[in-house]
């Protein structure tokens, strides 16, 4: 399967050509290097997405399976990039579930952000930049999950923040652009350095940079020698059962950092400024989702080596998904409604990984069902949160603007983007048939099984995602139409490049739920995403308990019935009186409890101003001044004395003959 | 016959004379006499030592002859310096010239 | 004679050919023809020295040549290349050709800037292939001197004050380490300055005869050579000196003459002095892990773009020497890795900085806004640069810094483990003043509508910073290649020093 190199290098061609050949035909103005680089960025992108669904394909269905009914660990190309003594940085391909499944959902996300893009950024300055971007994204996303080594993983880490730095920058000549981009890459930076640190810690104790694989491991020729981690032969053993945890947990830091997880999450509403379809790809379905996969990727090692470690994820996944479901309530920027879905989402993932426990036997899989729930709903996730993006994209084509007050009645203008919006905002809340659903109550599942506090928590922060994403869309496309900016700039629906991707993925999200949520009910094991990733490989056939099913359900549908009360009408009076009954609690959430005050605080006035000034004062006032003191001294010294060698000669001779006179008389009195 | 011990005097007091000149006197003009009366005393050290102590020789006037003619040479250049100076600086004063100092 | 001494002959004969020339045409053929060569005969040894190599892989020094010169004291003009050297020399040629680019429009007085330019090329190219220690030191003093007079004349701002605190400076430095230098002769009694001898005299034993005067020498070099190397607290030359150099200067001097430092560290002092450098080593390394920090920070509220650079300098020069004290193979190479990696950005860097300040006159950061729009290729190619130094996989930085990073984490200890972790620290704080510093010239709006009338780089500029950004770019991609050769010079050297292990000591 060596193919699948292409999956990287194709991307990796059309940046550069994109970014460095300068398509205009003068005298033609800026058409033709637009339709170039689009068509040059979407074609290649179209082979990528081609190339995953074959590699998919051939993984799942031809690829025969171990004994033990794994699929087996395909490693098809990997090569030493970077020698280190003992240890080595490799780069190369990994085939396994959940690098495949991954492979599906970046290739078609950004296929469609592709699509969409050319009429969405039509016209803009600089759409050729944009395409070109997109391409390093896509490159380094890709490179990021195929990842044979935590090393690759970490290099191609960095490279999807610096695209991620460079499309939230797009618009360079804004200010909050310019402010979203470095903070976004600052923030990310910071987490990234325990990464780092956790990386190094894991390679030096287990003398390998390798991940650990529940399943075995093939590779394309003998020649390539991949040896998967194992702890147990560690450098020191012992040490090493102490400080994986410890390495786990810095890695977690730095996955936390790109996942946003709470306190680490203040740059990803800012990252809203880029372009909508950069939002719908980076902040929304694939990159943010990195920690995830991360935590999920080392996860044998969690699992085994870290369980109790695990809790530390919980807690603040739990937290975090609370946190931002209440900040999202709050929001009128339709955009920051959205990026603290995610948030929250990306929150109820972080969780599923870390209520599993540390099985035996048959029970493994059972025990560790919220490893595949995390993957699924990653999976479901990237999907439906992407087509939200992308209709939020239409709606902001439309009346220019991101404020919800600018908008309310869209659904006489917008028909497709509606009921797109619709049905993704039935999934995210978890209604029966839709893709959230079935992946959503397999982790609220795995945390009743870890504990029902955990359990009712999740439930709770479902309940509240339904009512703030129906607060979304019953103010957006109901509620209290701005007829005044309506009228004074008719709204429209948007063309077909962008309609079409978000009938694509609200055919997947119907599709997969619709399969899943009779698979669930109906045990039908080929419709079971158990079947493909579960944590030790062997399939697993998804069943919904009944019980949690129903609980979840009635939540979710009591929660839109609340929105729909609470928001569907022209005028909303139970909603000002909410506000004006706990006008603080509501400040309070749309400041988003005011985090970034603090980091300001800690960057500006601790940062820079009690460290960096004073170093800069030091550098200049202490260590420069006692040079500049030596100097100084010697100039005076010299100065003092200069006036011996005074050049005039008569002085000279008086001490020539001062002399004289002085060695006459010594003389005369000795002699 | 004039004692040896008056001429010494004679060169002594112009040489001590010209010492003291050219430690106090401003004018570099005034300087370039002061080196002059000294030379011109060693000169007659030369003539006086010659025609007392050895009247068969002439090694002594023969210097004092040298001496005068570098001495002349010697002016000649001083005094173009000085003119060139004063030209420059509309002063001969020793004081004066800090021009070329650090 | 051997091919080697054409490193140092080219410069002479550009010298002459300098000297000769009539007009400003000639004197550019002149650069251009000498710089080319030295380019090509830097690229040729690269895979001569990797064919001689794969032939001999006993003896540490490759291309040896020997020239007895002053008998009396056993100095003599000794050349020899080993991996570290090759990959300095082809640095050095680099920075030169692109160097000459850089400074293709300066004026007045082009001739004599050139004549200056090359004469410290000579001591650069000279230094690095010297194995003894005299003529090394007689080409480091070469390659001093003519900074003064390049900064003094054709600089800005405060040009005087810079040059003569850049020149005291580095002279203080180079006292010290003569004094080190005679000291390794005297103390070792070998009777030879060769360095390759020395090291091998008696058989590996302790070639001192004393012990408490080795550390003093070690001292005495570490520092000398540090002072060059930017090391805390020896490194405010760097800031004044950069900022008021001309712009091929500032990439001559950061690029190439900082790393001189580097080199004679590891080469002469951690070398020659393995006992010393096991004993004394801690100290340095504290001295330079606060580099690594204390630069980063101070880069966070600069405003001037030169002192910015040249604090970052102080960070990445700090690193360089941070993992040459790690003592150990792996961190070995990534501190050459980095020598290489921070010479091609930091030249890249300051040529960017120097085309800026040519067209703006300006290099106040506030001043400045919205370049983007104005002169797009310098931006993109700040950013890159600004991508490279805040360690950008594919560009170089990365490699250099993971390299020094896993090497320094191999170390077991408490206090290597603390360091490297405080080291880690800068690579935010890195990102911090890159992007600050990004955001703020390069993106926005543009106020000044003077600025506004500028054009974008010449083709002699962006020739220059094309070929830079491609060997940042060369040396992220395929780093393989440069660390094998790397790994062959620092291999025997690291050999020596773990071999006085038991003088080993750290703190906890």
């Amino acid at each position: 399967m060596s193919y699948t190199l292409f999956i990287l290098l194709l991307p990796l061609i059309s940046f550069l050509v994109i970014g460095v050949v300068d398509m205009d035909i003068p005298k033609t103005g800026k058409v033709w290097s637009h339709k170039a680089a689009g068509l040059i960025g979407t074609a290649s992108l179209g082979i990528v997405t081609i190339l995953s669904y074959y590699t998919a394909f051939e993984y799942f269905f031809c690829t025969p399976r171990l004994a033990d009914g794994t699929l087996p660990t395909l490693v098809p190309f990997n090569a030493t990039w970077l020698p280190l003594g003992n240890l080595h940085f490799d780069l190369g391909i990994l085939l396994d579930p959940i690098s495949v499944m991954m492979l599906i959902v970046i290739s078609t996300v950004s296929l469609m952000v592709h699509i969409y893009s050319f009429g969405y950024m039509h016209g803009e300055t600089g759409f050729q930049r944009y395409y070109a971007y997109l391409s390093l994204f896509t490159m380094s996303m890709l490179g990021l999950v195929l990842a044979t080594n935590i090393f690759q993983m970490y290099l191609f880490w960095e490279l999807v923040g610096v695209s991620s730095y460079l499309l939230i920058g797009f618009y360079y000549t804004t200010a909050p652009a310019i402010a979203a981009s470095k903070k976004a890459f600052i923030v990310t930076r910071f987490a990234d350095m325990f990464f780092l640190v956790g990386i190094l810690i894991f390679g030096y104790y287990t003398q390998s940079f390798n991940f650990s694989f529940a399943g075995t491991v093939e590779y394309a020729d003998g020649a390539t020698h991949f040896i998967a981690c194992n702890p147990e032969t560690a450098l020191i053993k012992n040490a090493a059962m102490t400080v994986l945890p410890i390495s786990l947990v810095l890695m977690f830091i730095g996955g936390a950092g790109k996942s946003a997880m709470f306190p680490l999450h203040i740059w990803l509403p800012d990252a809203m400024e880029g372009p909508t379809p950069v939002s719908a790809l980076i902040h929304a379905a694939t990159m943010v989702v990195a920690g995830v996969f991360q935590i999920a990727r080392m996860f044998p090692i969690w699992i085994d080596y870290a369980p109790q470690s695990l809790s530390i994820v919980v807690v603040v996944g739990a937290f975090t998904a609370f946190y931002a479901a209440a900040v999202a309530c709050a929001q009128s920027d339709i955009k920051r409604v959205l990026a603290f879905s995610t948030i929250s989402q990306i929150a109820f993932m972080m969780v599923a990984l870390g209520v599993c426990l540390p099985g035996h036997g048959e029970h493994a899989n059972h025990a560790s069902l919220g490893y595949m729930a995390s993957m699924f709903h990653l999976f479901t996730h990237a999907m439906f949160k992407a087509c939200l993006f992308l209709g939020a994209g239409c709606l902001i084509h439309a009346v220019h603007s991101n404020e919800m007050s600018m908008m309310g009645g869209m659904r006489k203008y917008m028909p497709i983007t509606h009921w797109t919006f619709l049905i993704s905002c039935l999934a995210i809340a978890g209604i029966p048939f839709f893709s959230g659903f079935s992946s959503k109550d397999e982790i609220i599942s795995a945390c009743f099984q870890y504990s029902p506090i955990c359990g009712w928590w999740m439930t709770g922060v479902a309940a509240m995602t339904a009512f703030y994403m129906f607060r979304l869309y019953y103010g957006i496309f109901w509620g209290t139409e701005n007829k005044e900016h309506h009228e004074h700039h008719t709204p429209h629906e948007a063309p077909w490049t962008m309609t079409l991707p978000l009938v694509v993925l609200s055919v997947i999200t119907v599709g997969v739920g619709i399969f899943t949520t009779l698979g669930g009910f109906l045990n039908w094991d080929w419709a079971s995403f158990g079947s493909i990733v579960t944590a030790t490989g062997t399939q697993y056939t998804i069943h919904f308990d009944a019980k949690i099913a129903a609980t979840s359900t009635i939540i979710a549908l009591i929660s839109i019935g609340l929105a729909t009360w609470i928001f569907k009408g022209e005028k909303q009076p139970i909603a000002d009186k909410m506000y004006a009954a706990a006008p603080r609690l509501h400040r309070w959430a749309y400041k988003r409890f005011y985090m970034d005050e603090v980091y300001q605080f800690i960057t500006h006035k601790i940062i820079f101003a009690r460290i960096s000034k004073p170093i800069a004062w030091f550098d200049r006032h202490v260590i420069d001044a006692t040079f500049d003191l030596m100097a100084w001294c010697t100039h005076k010294t010299s100065n003092l004395i200069k006036g011996v060698q005074s050049g005039n000669v008569q002085k000279y001779a008086l001490w020539f003959f001062g002399g004289i006179i002085v060695l006459f008389l010594i003389m005369y009195f000795t002699c | 016959m004039i004692s040896i011990e008056l001429l010494l005097l004679v060169s002594a007091v112009m040489l001590f004379a010209g010492i003291y000149g050219f430690l106090t006197r401003k004018s570099t003009l005034a300087i370039l006499l002061s080196i002059e009366l000294m030379l011109n005393s060693a000169d007659i050290n030369f003539a006086v030592f010659n025609r007392m102590v050895y009247p068969n020789g002439h090694e002594g006037v023969f210097f004092a002859i040298f001496a005068i003619a570098i001495a002349a040479a010697e002016s000649a250049i001083a005094i173009a310096i000085m003119i060139n100076i004063y030209r420059q600086l509309k002063s001969i004063s020793a004081d004066k010239l800090t021009k070329m100092k650090w | 004679m051997n091919f080697l001494s054409i490193f140092v002959l080219i410069p002479l004969l550009m010298l002459l050919g300098l000297w000769v020339a009539r007009n400003l045409n000639q004197v550019r053929g002149v650069m251009v023809a000498g710089s080319t060569a030295l380019l090509a005969l830097a690229v040729y040894l690269v895979f001569a020295f990797l064919e001689a190599r794969e032939a001999d892989k006993v003896s540490e020094m490759l291309f040896t040549a020997s020239f007895n010169w002053f008998p009396a004291l056993n100095i003599k003009y000794s050349v020899g290349v080993d991996g570290i050297s090759v990959a300095m020399l082809l640095l050095s040629a680099i920075i030169v050709f692109t160097g000459t680019f850089a400074s293709w429009q300066l004026k007045p007085l082009t001739k004599e800037y050139f004549l200056w330019f090359t004469l410290l090329s000579m001591g650069v190219f000279g230094f690095f292939i010297s194995v003894d220690l005299f003529a090394m030191f007689m080409f480091y003093e070469i390659a001093l001197i003519p900074m003064y007079l390049l900064i003094g004349i054709w600089g800005s701002g405060k040009k005087e004050y810079s040059a003569m605190k850049l020149t005291l400076m580095l002279m203080g430095g180079s006292a010290f380490l003569m004094c080190g230098i005679f000291g390794i002769y005297y103390g070792t009694g070998a009777a030879t300055m060769n360095i390759v001898d020395i090291a091998n005299h008696a058989n590996g034993a302790v070639p001192f005869s004393n012990h408490s005067l080795e550390n003093l020498w070690f001292v005495f070099t570490f520092t000398g050579f540090g002072v060059l190397g930017a090391m805390f607290p020896f490194h405010t030359w760097s800031p004044d000196g950069h900022a008021s150099a001309p712009t091929a200067v500032s990439m001559l001097h950061a690029g190439v003459l900082m790393k001189l430092g580097g080199y004679g560290c590891f080469r002469i002092a951690m070398y020659l002095m393995p006992e010393a450098a096991n004993e004394l080593g801690w100290i340095f390394l504290c001295l330079t892990g606060i580099s690594v920090v204390y630069g980063a920070f101070s880069a966070c509220v600069q405003t001037d773009l030169k002192y910015i650079n040249a604090y970052s300098s102080v960070s990445h020069c700090g690193l360089v020497l941070f993992a040459i004290l790690m003592m150990n193979q792996v961190a070995a190479t990534g501190a050459i890795l980095q020598m290489l990696s921070h010479g091609l950005m930091t030249a890249l860097f300051f040529a960017l900085i120097g085309m800026i300040y040519g067209r703006t006159h300006t290099r106040d950061v506030r001043e400045l806004s919205g370049l983007m729009k104005i002169m797009p290729f310098l931006a993109v190619c700040y950013v890159i640069a600004g991508l490279a130094n805040l360690g950008l996989p594919g560009l170089s930085g990365f490699v250099a810094e993971m390299t020094i990073f896993v090497g320094s984490f191999s170390n077991v200890g408490n206090f290597y483990t603390m360091w490297t972790i405080i080291a880690c620290t800068s690579i935010v704080i890195t990102a911090v003043y890159i992007l600050r510093l990004v955001g703020k010239i390069l993106y926005g709006v543009c106020e000044n509508e003077h600025h506004k009338l500028l054009t974008d780089a010449t083709w002699d500029e962006r020739f220059s910073v094309v070929c830079l950004i491609l060997c940042v770019a060369g040396l992220g991609l395929t780093p393989w290649w440069m660390s094998d050769l790397i790994g062959t010079g620092t291999q025997p050297i690291i050999d020596v020093i773990n071999s006085a292990k038991e003088f080993l000591y750290v703190p906890f």
